[in-house]
């Protein structure tokens, strides 16, 4: 499979009469946009704000982040089994909208949504500190269920993203990147003295807002399977909005995710890299053998050297990449695994809630119990008040200033475990 | 300004004697003692041992809580910025001495201490998450090599500078982890690690799996129809409107909660506060996660003795080992005084 | 004391004695899928389990299946 990636480098964002980019600058027609991402009879209003790197914005409780990217040639359309067909998604060309990203706010739905700052020190966190963020706050009508909230709030994500996305259909790519995995045979002879990588994807699935979709299909009921790098690319993974926000990864580092490009930059050179597992994280016992077993034979037979295994959220979950790990090491295949840590307040408990001896090569993201305190935003759209409640948050977390003392977990993206970003924890 | 130090050693440092006079009381003598020459030396003019104060590895050991006491007291009146213990070596008692003046000495002085010891040493075990311990040879012969690191650290630590790795600084590492941010991405150094581990290179974890504790069984309830059976939730059940507003992830707090006139647990009398879960089922039904229902049938059946009137819950979401080990000796104590026999302890 | 869990290894790992397995992380006592009145009986068996549990001598880490 091979996927040109055309990045239009978008240097400003504003509201416009027309969605159009014209020169680097995103034209976006306020109206039309709110009523694309309204189209639903279960949402009452859409706002559609902006917030850009510097401002002092602070939005919360964020639910998901999304890239604005369209299908330029190639089958299907972006977001498959969603809000397009479910062709299979990761050939011909795509256009992605570089430096903007849709985020979408409203009222909260569970406990576990997140914020982001755009200035100021929790800002250096979160990816999204970077991005031009095109806001939507939505909000259902009266008396939806949780679960039907959550999907109705994924849904006009996509949509926005996808609208967006369509303004850049005919502009031509300030870069094209292009990225090729061939089927197995073939690419195992492409490189035939080169150690063969697969990335075993792990995807939280353990419920309300901690679910992920694999074209269309909620991941909890899928077997471990094999997918194409490229598919990702084309948002053939979607986030169910956020768990703890630190660690559940929105649907744009799906899009983007570091591990694929990384392995990428190494493919051909130290490494083969012939594909992805993806596997699931739910939450019975029998479950999380039967991936387990499923991944691990998957990977073997796949013929794999070596595997790079990342995790989703935290708790139950590192029993997930424990087992991951452990079942594929005892066939003789090495694993390096990236998580993150939940080592508390002073860092001196211990950071996993399972563990392995055989988990011997770990890259960590960083101790989402760490305490940050936020100052206060000049703007804060949505609702402050939250930060009380959600996960990382305490009582008295949200100061009468309007500043925020809570754990980074509270971050959307701080300690993010596919590796987006800098953060580590060392022992000291 | 000079930075002041205070310097806590033993008998036998002090000159006073060894095993035969280890039973020698707390006593403080102004400026320098035995070791403190050297590190006086190694301070020169930026920083000053005002006091000394010395004690018996035998007394201080078996009168712990007043050996501190006397010890802390002592030392308070010299407003330290900065205290050092020892070096003790391999010395185990003089180790454990110097651990726990080092812990009260950071709890009730809130001021950093350096110690130094040999690995093995017991005291490093129980007090190298308080004090920064400088690694040292196992007998008093290394004393000149112990010297120049923990007078190094013991300024960077008054002066309030940035500590590096236990690698750069020579400490032991203390098992607190620290967040910082990489040169690289993490999934960047992921890939790096795994071309170094495909090759037989060397690479390093960057975090070694976690080592849990493990206690006895308790032995079996003999008739469970006398028993005294509690409740107790790390899901996070907690009465409707979460009264204790215990948190979704991370808790601080655990809440005990009556039973008194509760049959069945319902929407309208209870919630789950857990935040890492699906909390729908449990909101319809807590009994999901707290099977009172069963429980109350039981003890009207004489099933069991009693149910005891409250149970116990808290959010194991992202809770840290230290806070939940807080809350079970809490709650155990809680228990043992009200007489009961058997916890059933729930988890989601 | 008898643990009642889903995630069998992480009871065995962080070091509980008496352990019995349960139906799924978000209802450890109950299945949703089932009427009441089965979900109720299902709860019930695993109650007793747990008392069973309880009234055994055990010598090291033990999972009551």
């Amino acid at each position: 499979m091979r996927l040109e990636v055309g990045n239009i480098l978008i240097k400003e964002i504003q509201f416009g009469d027309r969605t159009e980019v014209k020169e680097g600058v995103l034209f976006i027609n306020r109206e039309e946009l709110a009523k694309v991402t309204g189209e639903d009879d279960r949402i009452a209003s859409v706002d559609v704000y902006l917030a850009k790197p510097g401002e002092e914005i602070r939005i919360i409780p964020v639910k998901d982040v999304i890239e604005p990217r369209i299908k330029v040639s190639g089958k299907g359309g972006v977001f498959p089994g969603l809000i397009s067909k479910v062709d299979t998604v990761g050939e011909g060309r795509t256009h992605v909208l570089k430096g903007v990203a849709v985020v979408t706010t409203g009222r909260i739905v569970g406990f576990q949504e997140g914020l982001i700052d755009m200035a100021g020190p929790g800002a250096e966190y979160t990816p999204f500190s970077k991005t031009m963020n095109v806001v939507l706050k939505v909000e259902p009508v009266e008396g939806l269920h949780q679960h039907e909230h959550e999907r109705v709030v994924r849904l006009a994500g996509l949509r926005a993203a996808e609208y967006l996305g369509r303004a850049g259909q005919h502009v031509e790519p300030d870069h094209v990147e292009v990225y090729e995995t061939k089927p197995l045979l073939e690419q195992v002879k492409e490189y035939p003295d080169l150690p063969k990588v697969v990335y075993v994807y792990m995807l939280q699935t353990q419920g309300l807002l901690h679910n992920s979709y694999v074209y269309g299909v909620d991941a909890r009921q899928i077997i471990p399977t094999f997918i194409y790098p490229t598919e990702v690319m084309d948002g053939a993974v979607v986030s169910g909005n956020c768990v703890s926000a630190c660690d559940k990864n929105p649907t744009y580092i799906h899009q983007n995710n570091p591990v694929i490009q990384d392995l990428y930059e190494r493919h051909g050179k130290d490494l083969n890299f012939i594909g992805c597992v993806i596997t699931n994280e739910n939450v019975t016992l029998s479950d999380k053998e039967r991936s387990s077993n499923m991944t691990a034979k998957l990977v073997e037979f796949l013929g794999a050297d070596g595997v790079i295994i990342s995790e989703e959220g935290f708790g139950n979950p590192d029993t997930d990449l424990v087992m991951n790990c452990y079942k594929i090491e005892e066939k003789g295949i090495k694993t390096v695994l990236i998580t993150d840590e939940y080592a508390g307040r002073d860092g001196a408990s211990q950071s996993l809630a399972d563990s392995t001896e055989k988990g011997d090569a770990v890259v960590s993201t960083g101790n989402a119990n760490e305490i940050i305190k936020l100052p206060p935003m000049k703007t804060v759209i949505g609702y402050p008040e939250v930060a009380d409640i959600i996960a990382g948050g305490t009582e008295g977390s949200l100061g009468e200033d309007g500043s925020i003392t809570a754990e980074l977990q509270i971050i959307i993206g701080s300690t993010n475990e596919l590796g987006y970003g800098l953060l580590t924890a060392k022992g000291r | 300004m000079t930075i002041r130090i205070v310097h806590y050693i033993n008998q036998f440092f002090a000159g006073i004697g060894g095993e035969e006079k280890a039973d020698h009381k707390p006593e403080v003598r102004e400026g320098v003692v035995g070791p403190g020459i050297a590190f006086q030396q190694a301070f020169g003019e930026e920083a000053e041992i005002v006091a000394t104060v010395i004690c018996g590895d035998t007394y201080f050991n078996e009168n712990m809580a007043a050996a501190t006491d006397e010890v802390i007291s002592m030392m308070e009146k010299y407003k330290p910025d900065l205290v050092i213990c020892g070096p003790a070596f391999n010395a185990g008692r003089y180790g454990i001495a110097c651990g726990a003046v080092a812990e009260a000495v950071v709890d009730r002085l809130g001021v950093p201490v350096v110690s130094g010891m040999y690995p093995e040493n017991p005291g490093v075990d129980m007090y190298k998450k308080s004090a920064y311990i400088i690694e040292t040879s196992n007998s008093a012969a290394g004393m000149r090599k112990a010297v120049p690191p923990m007078a190094r650290l013991a300024l960077k630590l008054a002066r309030g500078e940035k500590i590096g790795s236990p690698e750069e600084e020579g400490y032991i590492p203390r098992g607190i982890r620290q967040n910082e941010f990489a040169a690289e991405r993490g999934s960047k150094r992921a890939v790096e690690m795994l071309v170094k581990k495909l090759k037989g290179e060397q690479y390093v974890t960057e975090y070694p799996m976690p080592v849990f504790d493990r206690v006895a069984p308790g032995p079996a309830v003999k008739d469970i129809k006398k028993a005294k059976i509690a409740l107790v939730s790390s899901g996070g059940p907690v009465p409707k409107g979460n009264p204790d507003r215990i948190e979704s992830s991370s808790a601080s707090k655990f809440g005990r909660y009556s039973l008194q006139g509760i049959d069945d647990l319902n929407p309208e009398n209870s919630e789950t506060a857990h935040g890492g879960y699906d909390p729908v089922y449990a909101n319809e039904d807590l009994d999901r996660v707290l099977p009172v229902d069963v429980l109350k049938e039981m003890e009207k059946a004489g099933e069991i003795g009693s149910l005891h009137e409250y149970w116990y819950a808290t959010v194991g979401n992202g809770t840290s080992v230290a806070n939940a080990r807080r809350f079970a000796a809490e709650i155990a104590k809680e228990l043992n005084a009200a007489g009961v026999d058997a916890v059933i302890l729930t988890s989601t | 004391m008898v643990h009642m869990c889903t995630v069998v290894p992480i009871s065995l790992t962080v070091g509980a004695n008496r352990i019995v397995p349960t139906v799924a992380i978000p209802h450890p006592l109950g299945n949703p899928s089932l009427n009441r009145e089965d979900e109720k009986k299902l709860r019930r068996k695993l109650v007793e389990k747990a008392l069973n549990a309880l009234q055994t001598e055990v010598s090291g880490q033990t999972v009551f299946e």
